[in-house]
């Protein structure tokens, strides 16, 4: 088992550096640069600009520069961020996307695989079709339908809830993201757990189960249910990686100083620092993902093995 | 009620309970921002947003006021010589920095060679110019102590123009011409814009910063007038999701917004009445015409397609009365400019303009019966970018049985490829001014001018009058020869202004002390709020 880790995380650095080679020269060829603005700057300044971010030096010496930052942990400043560096953005917004991003997966993890549990076991009741069309409903409205709506009655409206911000951290302030960042993905885990739940309860195993006699819900919870986790863990992986490295939407949406909005920021800015930080932030966190959920996959299936 | 129900409608009061704000004496203005600062230090900021941060915590030796009109800022006063080209300003005594030191002649000295310095890499260090050797310290050909401002004393400051420049006093009010603490540079270097480190002179002082969530300063005690403060806080939320901050307004958790969708105005209107403000700004949108190559270089061509195209279809339809309608370049409401020179189209009505234009392009030899008139319009990716061109597109098919097709780019890849001399048919293009004088928006289209004049217009008289308008001392003769030069201008259409902007405030009504102005200009030192 250690040395199955071992090997998956070793095989992770050539993956993260070709992700950050790939990344780094195909944000290149973009036109323009991170100093050409909607008023343009005057040649001078551009050139002493490209010098102090040593943007004027050959694109291989850069290349090689940044690798030999990276290593050594540095980002290095962010082109729009100007105050911070591109590791200071990340290590302050990172905390509020992972807070929230926790809370999202948890709701939707445990709301998903019970919903899907109730309509799997009433397979073609009302309540079995109220359940999925709730579900297809929240796969399909996306979450910058889902935010403003939640916003404008639970805010504008009611004024029970702030309509955004993430102010002291409280419950207050993150129902709404939350939730509109769980929605979706609730419904996801809800439609993947009734499908093999539905499976897992036709096996000879749950019939044999049954015929011994034991309790219903010792027969779901302990034996349906762990074999029909295996899809739904496999969804675990990209969708925590995803939730946890943040949501540009949920987070412009409600205002969260979180990591998401610098994908889009850094990317539409130009900002070459930036999007090479949160690449491999995404990287690392899929890696990582991939790699816990093959282990879990040990637990979960014997017939699994990491030797 | 189930147990777990019982269970959530407790959480949610209690924490609704724990939330709601206690009853502080304090006032705190809670305003929208638009976005997020790239920086705090004002050599390395660039847009308004920015700017209305930075100002509240520094202040240069004049301010606007509410209205936006200059006055006095840490300068108590000022002497001009007769020539116009030394200016000599007395700092208040009581003018103080946040750590109680006071504001030294030498604070300004320091600022402004620090910001032409080459080695900082000031993105607008260009506007300050205008001072003697400014520009060639900036460009590294005389050492940077040559710059034309020095410290007479402590509390007095001289600063020497190249030429006499009418509109000084309001490039002082720019962010680029704000103070910097020497003693606490020389700590901090560049990291002086950090909370716990920034020494400020302005009404308020920095508090605390979290990038995308807010931004908090807290009155300036030792501001020389702190005792006409009347905010005890101010928190900057940076919002760049416009209709986030609107619904946040609407919540009654945002006292003001900036920059909310054209397409709300009407809503909005409609449920806040005179909280939402909409004074014309000081911007102009435009299209930008190829001047070097055919058909463009034929000035009726350019005539006929500016005449063809609707502006009050744009600005209403379009921005619902965000834009309003121009046919000039120079916004209207610059002082000693007014309404600037129209060309002779504008007095038409669309239909008639139209009938002209078809006239104007068959003499042209383009069009129906002529040579065909294929034109490609390149704007920056944007939503209302994208409408204006595609109703531009169908004008002018409709009277010249014109193609034309759309080409879109990122924003900065559109400007980039402007600025580097790309050739194109029409290109959008808009500009804010930097200062309140309508030099800042004709300089854009003189022929020396490489970067800003997309278009490559070359006129010799036009070009002749704007440098006679820089020599004039006397302001209204000057104001002449700029209105003669944009008379020209107008006449040749090297671009087509299609509207000026308006700028977009909500300010709710627990705010007191705001003027609307064309400057933009909010500081909050003059804002208080009510419970």
């Amino acid at each position: 088992m250690i040395s199955f880790v071992l090997r998956r995380l070793l095989s992770a650095v050539p993956t993260v550096f070709v992700v950050v080679t790939i990344s780094f020269f195909l944000m290149r060829f973009a036109p323009g640069g991170p100093f050409n603005l909607e008023r343009p700057l005057p040649p001078q300044t551009m050139a002493n600009i490209m010098a102090t971010y040593k943007l004027d030096q050959p694109l291989w010496r850069q290349y090689v520069n940044y690798l030999g930052n990276a290593v050594t942990g540095d980002f290095g400043p962010s082109f729009i961020y100007k105050d911070n560096t591109v590791s200071e953005l990340i290590g302050k917004a990172l905390p509020y996307s992972v807070e929230l991003g926790l809370y999202a997966i948890l709701i939707a993890l445990i709301g998903g695989v019970t919903l899907g549990t109730i309509a799997a076991l009433r397979q073609n009741s009302a309540l079995d079709f109220g359940l999925m069309a709730f579900a297809t409903v929240g796969v399909t409205v996306p979450n910058f339908v889902v935010g403003p709506v939640l916003t404008l009655i639970f805010a504008v409206m009611l004024s029970w809830l702030p309509a955004g911000g993430w102010g002291d951290g409280s419950a207050r302030n993150l129902i709404l993201p939350m939730t509109a960042l769980a929605l979706p993905q609730l419904a996801v885990f809800a439609r993947l757990t009734r499908g093999s739940m539905i499976e897992a309860l036709h096996t000879d195993h749950i019939r044999t189960a049954r015929a011994y006699g034991l309790p219903s819900r010792v027969v779901v919870i302990t034996h349906a249910l762990r074999g029909a986790m295996l899809p739904v863990v496999s969804y675990l992986a990209p969708c925590a990686a995803a939730l946890l490295t943040g949501s540009a939407v949920v987070e412009s949406i409600f205002t969260i100083p979180g990591v998401g909005r610098y994908f889009v920021l850094g990317a539409l800015n130009r900002d070459y620092p930036l999007v090479m930080g949160t690449v491999i932030l995404v990287a690392v966190f899929v890696i990582v993902f991939n790699l816990l959920v093959d282990i879990a996959y040990g637990l979960l299936d014997p017939r699994v093995r990491h030797d | 009620m189930t147990k777990m129900q019982k269970l959530a409608t407790s959480l949610l009061f209690g924490t609704m309970l724990m939330g709601t704000a206690p009853a502080f004496a304090e006032a705190v203005l809670h305003r929208g921002n638009a976005g997020e600062p790239q920086t705090l230090d004002y050599a390395h900021i660039s847009i308004d947003i920015e700017g209305f941060v930075v100002r509240d915590l520094f202040e240069g030796l004049t301010i606007y006021d509410a209205n936006g009109k200059i006055v006095p800022g840490t300068a108590e006063s000022w002497t001009v010589s007769d020539d116009e080209t030394v200016y000599t300003f007395k700092i208040r005594d009581n003018a103080n920095w946040s750590d109680g030191s006071p504001v030294t002649a030498e604070d300004f000295v320091f600022a402004m060679r620090r910001l032409e310095d080459p080695k900082t890499a000031a993105e607008y260090a260009n506007i300050l110019y205008p001072i003697k050797n400014a520009e060639k310290a900036n460009k590294g050909e005389v050492p940077i102590d040559q710059l034309g401002i020095k410290a007479i004393d402590a509390k007095t400051v001289e600063i020497t123009l190249e030429r006499p420049t009418p509109f000084f006093l309001q490039l002082l009010a720019h962010y680029t011409a704000l103070p910097l603490s020497k003693a606490n540079f020389e700590k901090f270097g560049d990291q002086f814009v950090k909370p716990g480190n920034m020494v400020s002179n302005g009404a308020f002082v920095l508090q605390a910063h979290v990038p995308n969530d807010t931004l908090t300063v807290v009155k300036n005690e030792k501001y020389w007038d702190a005792a006409n403060v009347k905010l005890d806080k101010v928190i900057f939320y940076p919002i760049d999701d416009d209709a986030a901050s609107v619904r946040r307004f609407e919540a009654k958790e945002l006292d003001l917004v900036y920059n909310f969708s054209a397409d709300q105005i009407k809503r909005l209107r409609e449920s806040y009445s005179d909280q939402v403000h909409v004074p014309p700004g000081l911007a102009t949108y435009y299209y930008v015409f190829d001047n070097r190559e055919p058909p463009y270089n034929d000035v009726n061509v350019r005539r006929a397609l500016s005449m063809a195209v609707d502006r009050d279809f744009l600005a209403q339809e379009i921005y619902a009365g965000a834009q309003l309608p121009a046919y000039n370049l120079v916004p209207p409401g610059l002082e000693g400019y007014g309404q600037g020179p129209q060309p002779d189209f504008a007095t038409l009505s669309q239909i008639d303009r139209e009938d002209k234009a078809v006239e104007l392009m068959k003499t042209a030899g383009y069009g129906e019966g002529g040579k065909p008139l294929e034109i490609e319009i390149r704007y920056n990716t944007n939503a209302n970018h994208e409408r204006v061109a595609t109703a531009v597109a169908d004008m002018w098919k409709n009277t010249f049985g014109a193609k034309v097709s759309l080409v879109n780019l990122d924003v900065a890849s559109h400007y980039a490829y402007l600025q580097e001399g790309g050739k194109f048919n029409v290109a959008r293009a808009g500009w804010t001014a930097d200062y309140a004088d309508p030099e800042n928006f004709l300089a854009l289209n003189v022929g020396s001018n490489v970067t800003f004049n997309y278009g490559k217009y070359k006129n010799d008289e036009f070009d002749a009058l704007m440098k006679a308008s820089y020599e004039e001392r006397d302001p209204a003769k000057r104001m002449d020869e700029m209105k003669k030069a944009e008379t020209i201008l107008m006449n040749d259409q090297p671009i087509a202004p299609l509207m000026n902007n308006a700028n977009l405030w909500l300010v709710s009504e627990r705010v007191s002390g705001w003027g609307d102005n064309p400057v933009n200009e909010h500081l909050s030192k003059f804002l208080s709020v009510s419970e």
